[in-house]
């Protein structure tokens, strides 16, 4: 299976590859990291890569690679948990726009407008002075933003598929809105919101950097990408590697991600290139 | 009616700009407005005394009702009266003013960058479809996107502040003392921003491109006697701008919420610091006046968007829909 | 010498031959008609001879043009095509640069091939030259109507003033009056011009009023040619004499039990109109759209009733009033003695009646097996037993021919002709009395409509069945129909049987339709 695919789609088969290691490498940090991520030894610290430590280590003497797998971990976690609040709420609100029109159609659009005047750093802005900073207010704020996004996505989809005679053939035979919805419209663009999905997980990655890079997301002793490249912030100068090193990682995730939405797209459904993807400019 | 539809397509949308303002600022209020917290109080210290305390209140106009308080709000907004931060007893105005001064030119900066190297890159790869070029702009488009911009801001300081000194490594001389190296201090943070932007452009470019390249106008212009190229450069650039143009709407608005960002790598007095200190000291009022504007810049741009559409396709000016 | 010469040409993408073998040679001003279904290799074959196959075809084989190979240089080939060749196609919406106005899109071609000095000049010259008015030069595609884009085309590809224009089902976009007309208009211009013309087309009938010679395509290759009247008098190739004996529609005999005239009716539609309102809440975006108009009519049990009109005139939107897919907004229905104004149908109501619609490729949700397809109007009758279920599916499906053993595929794994017998089971799977067909046969192949015509005349007999036919082709309703209703602009205008309202039409509208049909073949 995964050899066809390598075959037909390669670039898919390199993104998701890529990208499930960088997840597993996450995932496995909740029970094992190559050092304890508070064990801080100031005698060890700024050590260049080596045996002992493969990445050195950083200005409490962590070590890099645990900090690393640990940061990927939350960085994945809350650009998931973003992306699963903007399909939750946003694709049923695309999908009811569609399929009762009117004075609804008109609200969710208003919805989503309101909501795109509010970029994801004014809304974490905002939820950090109600409720102070942390990793679950960026994963809200991720989210809200993720919420426009989907249910644009959605409505456009389904837009097109409700002009098919197979939905009035579906409402002839009395089927309800609803029914119509999650039995036609849905599955019919779910390939659509599997590539959208993997367009907002890379930007959600890049957008947690973002926010706990100016000390929004997520707090020590937690870790994340962004927080480590907050904490290398004074000392990049003197000591390049301490920021090369989680900046390399947000990349090469970012790319990974992107690659397999891109491979996703093509494999999945030629026709999606045509049904206007939203590329999120955040 | 003797209404125009264009003119009707404009008030439209300059009415749905107003109404979506308007919502927005209720949201931003209630949010500010309904925190748990007293910020005369706040101001003041715990061992304030009641009748300090009220008198700030009455001061501030906290005292009066809510919609009261909102409606003053939004009045004094419209005469450009902000009011007055509660930590720095200034016009929150002026604040505001005083850091656009660095927000906005940056912003500019940026926008331009992202297109004076975006949209060439995105054409030049679609006219080369498959060929090696367009892998090679794609590859580097592929990497632009995924570089955090406020990351790539430490490289370029590495770079071209640290090792080449050609550009400083940060902070700001205001524009009325040196204005050449008010925006020297803004190449680097300008030229941070612009990368991941000008990699999405070059990207949606090349895709909405592509995208045109395969309809049948194309054919016709073909058919008509020119070459594959002349066709795409004659009729597909101007259709293909179409789709891009909404990106750029959304850049723009994305931009001067990335200054935020990016302005902490070069010690930037800008409006993000400003709204920082303001949440750390719990001055609603500047952060409320410093949100509403970033909003305002963000549907401002998209109604510009919507404006420019009506005039580049002609589908638009007729329908007004 | 000929002023096209294809040798031995074959085009292939991949693995699949879509044109094999093809050796055709046109002479100066001859008008050429090719001939095939989709997928036949044809329109390939016309752009093969303009060098503006896609890339990613292979070629192998010649083509000729006035004796020289077609040059391999793209620009070269590019001045050959602009000066010496027009092109004509399908879809003018898309084929026109909706960002450009029409003037300005033919000026560029008068400047591409360099025949004009005076360019405004010719502009008006090839306007007039189309039938266009000069004004219309200011208008962008969409402003102008379907007609007048495809003039704006023709007035295009005239402007180099071609050896040789190719037009690619030029007409099959249009309207049927518009049809005849633009095909007129190409006709004159080629004698006016003596140009050389090649004509590709679907539609036989067209063909042979346009050609001088014929050719016939079949899955890529080329079956039989020859001077049009010979090749349809008395073709050879079978294949030829199915598409000739297809495009002759012969009227079905009907008992005359079926046809007196104290019939109860099932149908009646009371004064029924429909207005759409452009986007509601701001005033003044435009008068509201009077779709339909104060429509009466009766529908007696047993009967088959035509609708026909130009596209726009709100046939569709009757039919889907009346079978419950929009609200009527004045007047009412009564079905069977109830009476609904289309939003308001009760389910057993809904299960009485059917819609078959156009598309056969967009009527099947493509994720559904066929048996979750036709099984959805059941629903319409309550809980019924699986076993019921599995009956009355296996019932409809061997109604129209195909196999219970399908019932388990998927919609991709069926043809356009069968797509439509499939959306013919779903129609009858809830046993209902009146059977709304819109367009039934317009979207398939050629060679197949007239099974499917059998099909639902088989049907009607078997089941005792009532059909309203929408349509706008003349010759299918001549052959089904036992009642023509005319509808123009939302209003029915004219009513009778085929043979009377065909033979006298009262009504400018039935009387131009009847003038737009093309004669029959030999």
């Amino acid at each position: 299976m995964m050899r066809k695919l390598a075959r037909q789609h390669p670039s898919l088969a390199i993104g998701l590859l890529a990208a499930g290691i960088f997840a597993l490498l996450g995932l496995v940090s909740l029970w094992w990291t190559p050092y304890p991520i508070d064990q801080i030894a100031i005698s060890r610290r700024f050590l260049g890569p080596g045996w002992a430590h493969w990445l050195g280590t950083d200005h409490l003497g962590r070590d890099m690679l645990s900090l690393v797998m640990s940061g990927m971990l939350t960085s994945f976690v809350v650009a998931s948990l973003g992306v699963l609040i903007g399909v939750g709420i946003g694709v049923p609100l695309g999908l009811a726009a569609v399929a009762w029109g009117g004075a609804v159609e008109w609200l969710v659009l208003r919805f989503s407008d309101l909501t795109f005047a509010f970029p994801a750093v004014i809304v974490a802005i905002l939820i950090a002075t109600l409720a102070g900073p942390g990793a679950t207010n960026a994963t809200i704020a991720i989210g809200i933003f993720n919420i426009p996004v989907f249910a644009r996505v959605a409505r456009g989809g389904a837009l097109a598929i409700a002009t098919q005679d197979y939905v009035a053939a579906a409402r002839l035979a009395g089927l309800g809105r609803a029914t119509i919805a999650a039995r036609h419209l849905l599955p019919n663009i779910m390939s659509l919101l599997i590539v959208q999905g993997t367009i907002q997980l890379s930007l959600g990655i890049l957008a947690e950097a973002g926010l706990s890079y100016i000390g929004l997301g997520t707090q020590p002793p937690a870790t994340s990408l962004g927080l480590m490249l907050r904490d290398a912030q004074s000392l990049f100068l003197i000591h390049p590697s301490l920021s090369l090193i989680p900046g390399l990682t947000i990349v090469l995730v970012v790319i990974a991600l992107n690659i397999a939405g891109d491979g996703l797209r093509d494999a999945m459904d030629p026709r999606l290139r045509h049904q206007g993807l939203s590329h999120g400019a955040g | 009616m003797g209404v125009s539809p264009m003119t009707l397509f404009l008030l439209r949308r300059i009415a749905g700009f107003a109404v979506t303002l308007f919502v927005a600022a209720l949201i931003i209020f209630l949010l500010l407005d309904l925190l748990p917290g007293d910020p005369a109080r706040f101001i003041l210290g715990i061992n304030a005394t009641p009748e300090a305390v009220a008198a700030l209140r009455a001061q501030m106009g906290l005292d009066a009702p809510a919609h009261e308080r909102f409606l003053n709000w939004i009045g004094g907004m419209l005469r450009g009266d902000f009011g007055i931060s509660s930590t720095q007893r200034l016009a929150v105005s002026e604040l505001i003013a005083e850091r656009m001064a660095v927000t906005l030119p940056l912003t500019m900066i940026a926008m331009v960058v992202s297109v004076v190297v975006g949209l060439p890159i995105g054409i030049l790869a679609a006219m080369r479809r498959g060929k090696a070029t367009d892998t090679a702009l794609m590859v580097l488009a592929q990497t632009g996107v995924a570089v955090p911009n406020f990351w790539f801001g430490m490289l370029l300081t590495l770079v071209f502040a640290v090792t080449l000194r050609w550009l400083p490594t940060g902070g700001f001389i205001p524009w009325d003392e040196d204005a050449g190296a008010a925006l020297r201090g803004l190449v680097l943070p300008g030229l941070a921003l612009a990368l991941p932007q000008a990699s999405i452009l070059a990207r949606v470019m090349r895709t909405a491109l592509v995208d045109v390249a395969e309809q049948d106008f194309i054919r016709t212009a073909r058919a008509k006697g020119m070459t594959k190229s002349e066709a795409i450069w004659r009729h597909g650039v101007r259709n293909a701008l179409l789709p891009v143009l909404t990106i750029l709407g959304l850049q723009f608005a994305y931009l001067i919420a990335g200054t935020i960002i990016v302005e902490n790598v070069f010690y930037l007095p800008g409006l993000g610091r400003l709204i920082f200190t303001a949440i750390s000291e719990r001055d609603l009022v500047l952060v409320r006046g410093a949100t509403i504007v970033l909003v305002v810049a963000t549907t401002a741009t998209m109604l510009l968007v919507d404006l420019c559409y009506g005039l580049v396709d002609p589908r638009l000016r007729r329908q007004g829909a | 010498m000929a002023l096209v010469d294809i040798r031995d040409l074959t085009i292939t993408f991949g693995q699949h031959e879509a044109v094999s073998g093809l050796s055709l040679r046109i002479e100066r001003g001859e008008r050429f008609g090719i001939i095939g279904e989709s997928g036949s290799g044809k329109s390939l074959t016309a752009l093969a001879i303009a060098g503006l196959l896609p890339e990613s075809a292979a070629v192998s084989g010649q083509v000729l043009f006035e004796g020289t190979v077609l040059p391999d240089d793209e620009r070269d080939m590019t001045r050959l095509r602009g000066r010496h060749i027009g092109m004509v196609f399908q879809e003018p919406m898309t084929a026109l640069n909706p960002l450009m106005t029409i003037g300005e899109q033919i000026e560029e071609a008068i400047r591409l091939s360099e025949t004009s000095e005076i360019v405004p000049l010719a502009v008006s010259a090839l306007l007039d030259e189309v039938g266009l008015a000069p004004g219309l030069a200011a208008r962008y595609p969409h402003q102008l109507s379907g007609g007048q884009r495809q003039r704006a085309m023709i007035a295009m590809a005239l402007a180099s003033k071609p050896e040789l224009m190719i037009a690619d089902e030029p007409t099959s976009a249009l309207d049927v009056i518009t049809q005849r007309t633009v095909l007129d208009l190409i006709s004159t211009i080629c004698r006016r011009r003596h140009m050389t013309l090649i004509f590709i087309s679907h539609d036989i009938r067209a063909v042979a009023a346009l050609c001088t010679r014929i050719g016939v395509m079949r899955a890529g290759e080329l079956v039989e040619q020859g001077v049009t009247g010979d090749v349809l008098r008395a073709p050879v190739a079978d294949y030829t004499r199915e598409l000739v004996a297809a495009s002759r529609m012969e009227r079905r005999l009907r008992s005359s039990a079926s046809l007196n005239d104290d019939r109860a009716a099932l149908l009646r539609v009371e004064g029924v109109g429909r207005i759409y309102r452009q986007s509601g809440i701001w005033p003044g975006c435009g008068a509201p759209v009077r779709a339909v108009d104060q429509v009466e009519l009766t529908i007696g049990t047993g009967e088959c009733v035509a609708l026909v009109g130009p596209s726009g005139c709100g046939k569709t939107t009757l039919a889907r009033i009346i079978v419950g897919l929009d609200k009527a907004s004045d007047g009412r229905m009564v079905f069977d003695g109830t009476a609904y104004d289309g939003s308001n149908l009760p389910p057993l109501l809904r299960a009485n009646m059917s819609l078959v619609f156009q598309d056969p490729f967009s009527s099947f949700d493509p994720r559904m097996t066929i048996a979750q397809s036709l099984g959805e109007p059941l629903h319409l009758l309550g809980r019924i037993s699986g076993e019921e279920r599995e009956a009355r599916l296996r019932e409809a499906i061997e109604a129209v021919g195909l196999k219970a053993a399908m019932l388990a595929r998927y919609p991709h794994e069926f043809s356009g002709g069968q797509r439509q017998r499939l959306a013919i089971a779903r129609a009858l799977v809830t046993r209902p009395r009146l059977v709304v067909l819109d367009e039934p046969v317009s979207a398939l192949d050629v060679s197949v409509r007239g099974d499917i015509l059998a099909l639902l005349a088989r049907l009607q007999a078997e089941h005792g069945l009532t059909y309203l036919i929408i349509s706008h082709d003349l010759d299918m309703v001549a052959a089904m129909a036992d009642r023509v209703l005319v509808m123009e602009k939302g209003r029915i205008v004219e009513e009778g049987t085929p043979e009377t309202l065909f033979a006298h039409p009262e009504h400018p509208l039935t009387k131009a339709l009847m003038a737009a049909r093309l004669p029959e073949v030999a």
